[in-house]
């Protein structure tokens, strides 16, 4: 039982640890890049003035990977812990 | 009834090829009618067709989804893969807002609109990371059912449901409102009839199969929304020579706009027309002001949390089979929602295009005014009101400032806008349609079941059977189903005021609650109570006085985002009560080390 709480704890550390980080990134793809539309568009990306192409794709895009990737580590930390009962 | 149970398992391991068939005969039907219109079908036919056709399959699907049992009534039986049930809540969750009103916002909006696409796709990381896999873990079959289960008591329960009824119904009627717009345009047919002729759409595919039968038919809806949105962007985008795929070339088009802007003038009418808009903000110029940038991040920033509050979307993660299941499927959630959300600023610039450009056969600004009233489309959305030429200057041309359009119609009149045969017009028509039903059937499913699973049957009558309680809410069902009617047919604000709303009441009043009672163990009842009360009365007191011109907003914190003071109430509330109040006990404290851990088995067992 005492093992089985262990493992848990060390679970849920990393999981949050993941999960904090991945709200950090949230957090600036949300915010900082419309926030900083204007300072942007001073740059070209595949021909779009690169603050109208992060929120009308830039950021969605990052939006999935924040999700997709995340969601390969957790099943990493996951299996690493799992406790066999499945 | 144990058959329908038996014939959902051999359903469930054909989807592939059942929805592979449906996708085909689709585009057989598309094709049908295409050639109908050669051969000289009437458009108001086609409309007819197209609507008929889909919503006969979205009632035979709901049929064959009919069901008695709690579990398949509640959360589909658990049995939805992935990546199904990530294509049922993208269905979900691109409402008549999505679809019919969110290019037409960035075509007018610009840069502070786009606030909405951010928001509304950016929710989803939070979804993942905060919400969705411990809320599966805990097999609730609603949110409430979260709430008074962490929580304990009637009461804190009883408050969720309230948030809950809020927060859902301000969004149904805005997605009623769209079947009504849609059906009206369509079928030619009264503003009014149309709003219950939508409404009895929505009631064959939820009310005999109930969760499963929504699921299936969502799939269905949406596979029919996203052919219907990306259609005619990529048939206009060829016409305007951006290739076959724009998304990531139409960069130089929005500079192009730029500059017709400038050669138009970007000038508020000489004389406004109620309800109708002219172009006055510019396609995408940030000012880079402090007041700018806020404004949208604040935005953001509601419709996020927002979205990892409203209980429509969070009750689809219930349905996977495992935690596991559920967080993939999130990811493909936003995965077919990011296929509309970057096709839709692609709209609204080849649209803007298509009339602006001199380029273009189609433009009419700049154009004389005779021969634009002659045009069929003007004329048409003229008739309904919805659009709207006056030569204010008496220059017999057509200027920028000079044609009024509501914002709401850019997706559905563009296929006439750019010329395309009135086919795609129906195709779009039963896009828009599917997009508003299948999110009015998952919001009115969030109400009805948390009045019958968490008010009546929770709170009122723990002792009624199966039957009962599946009958009362079936009957829950349609009560509010008409109610969100009646509300829909007074016409109270446009699309997406209402929208904006139901996002802001659900993260006032929901967001810390839930999020807290997974990632907080100290979070105790009393707390959650105050949360939920605090963040819910601070942001409808919000709305109301500034809404109603009683107050003046507090740093631009206008009607559509008072989520940003409803949220910091609700924590402040949270965490202060609950650290004043006695932690919760060992019990609770265990339930939430259980939720944390993937594996294992439900904390609620099935038929709760």
């Amino acid at each position: 039982m005492d093992d089985k709480a262990a493992r848990r704890e060390r679970h849920w550390a990393q999981t949050r640890l993941l999960t904090i980080i991945t709200l950090i990134l949230w957090f600036v793809v949300g915010t900082l890049a419309p926030w900083y539309a204007k300072e942007l568009n001073q740059f070209t990306f595949l021909g779009f003035r690169l603050g109208y192409y992060m929120l009308v794709q830039g950021s969605l895009i990052a939006f999935v990977l924040l999700i997709i990737i995340p969601n390969m580590i957790q099943d990493g930390i996951d299996n690493k812990y799992g406790s066999g009962e499945r | 009834m144990a058959s329908p149970a038996a014939k959902s398992g051999k359903f469930t391991d054909n989807l592939g090829k059942v929805y592979g068939l449906y996708t085909l005969g689709f585009l057989g039907f598309f094709a049908l009618m295409a050639f109908a219109e050669t051969q000289g079908m009437s458009a108001r036919t086609i409309g007819i067709c197209f609507l008929a056709f889909t919503i006969v399959i979205y009632a035979l699907i709901g049929w064959l989804s009919r069901t008695m049992e709690v579990d398949a009534y509640y959360v589909a039986g658990r049995e939805v893969p992935a990546f199904y049930n990530g294509m049922a809540t993208a269905a979900d969750w691109m409402s008549g807002a999505s679809f019919v009103a969110l290019a037409g916002g960035i075509y007018f909006g610009g840069y502070p609109y786009l606030g909405f696409v951010v928001g509304w796709t950016g929710g989803y990381v939070l979804v993942n990371s905060l919400m969705a896999p411990y809320l599966r873990k805990f097999g609730c079959y609603t949110v409430p059912d979260f709430i008074g289960t962490r929580y304990g008591g009637n009461l804190a329960r009883f408050i969720a449901v309230v948030v809950l009824v809020v927060a859902s119904f301000t969004y149904v009627t805005a997605q009623i409102n769209a079947t009504g717009t849609i059906a009206s345009r369509a079928l030619s047919i009264p503003f009014e009839v149309g709003v219950w002729f939508g409404l009895l759409g929505i009631l064959l595919c939820s009310m005999l199969g109930g969760m499963r039968g929504v699921t299936w038919t969502q799939v269905a809806q949406y596979i029919v929304l996203i052919i219907a949105y990306i259609v005619p962007v990529l048939w206009m985008s060829n016409k305007q020579g951006f290739g076959f795929i724009p998304h990531f070339s139409y960069g130089e088009g929005a500079q192009h706009i730029a500059q017709l802007e400038a050669q138009y003038g970007l000038k508020k009418a000489a004389q406004a027309v109620p309800g109708l808009s002219v172009l006055t903000t510019p396609h995408f110029a940030p000012k880079g002001t402090f007041e700018d940038s806020w404004k949208f991040v604040t935005l953001a920033i509601c419709m996020m949390a927002g979205t990892a509050s409203l209980p429509h979307i969070l009750m689809r993660y219930f349905t996977t089979p495992t935690v596991n299941s559920a967080r993939k499927s999130v990811g493909w959630s936003l995965l077919f929602i990011f296929l509309l959300y970057f096709t839709a600023p692609v709209l609204a610039t080849l649209t803007k295009l298509q009339l602006l450009d001199p380029a273009l056969k189609t433009a009419i600004i700049g154009k004389p005014f005779a021969e634009v009233a002659k045009l069929a489309w003007i004329q048409n959305w003229e008739a309904v009101g919805m659009l709207k030429i006056v030569d204010q200057n008496k220059d017999g041309i057509l200027q920028l400032n000079e044609f009024f359009m509501r914002p709401d119609i850019v997706v559905l009149a563009t296929p006439e806008i750019a010329g395309l045969p009135y086919v795609i017009s129906g195709l779009v028509a039963a896009g828009g349609m599917a997009a508003a039903m299948s999110t009015a059937d998952g919001l009115l499913l969030a109400i009805a079941n948390a009045l019958s699973h968490d008010l009546y049957y929770k709170i009122i009558s723990p002792r009624s059977d199966t039957a009962t309680r599946l009958i009362v809410a079936r009957v829950l069902l349609v009560i509010i189903g008409v109610a969100a009617a009646l509300v829909a047919s007074m016409k109270l604000t446009g699309i997406l005021g209402a929208v904006a709303w139901a996002f802001d009441f659900a993260c006032s009043g929901l967001f810390f609650p839930l999020v807290l009672g997974i990632w907080w163990k100290r979070a105790n009842a009393a707390g959650a109570i105050a949360g939920m009360l605090g963040g819910f009365i601070a942001g409808s007191w919000y709305l109301y006085m500034v809404y109603n011109g009683l107050m003046a907003p507090w740093w631009g914190i206008d009607h559509i985002r008072f989520g940003i003071i409803g949220m910091p109430v609700s924590l402040v509330a949270m965490v202060v009560v609950s650290l004043m109040t006695p932690a919760p006990d060992a019990e609770t404290q265990a339930m939430v080390d259980e939720v944390r851990d993937p594996t294992g088995p439900t904390i609620l067992k099935a038929d709760h």
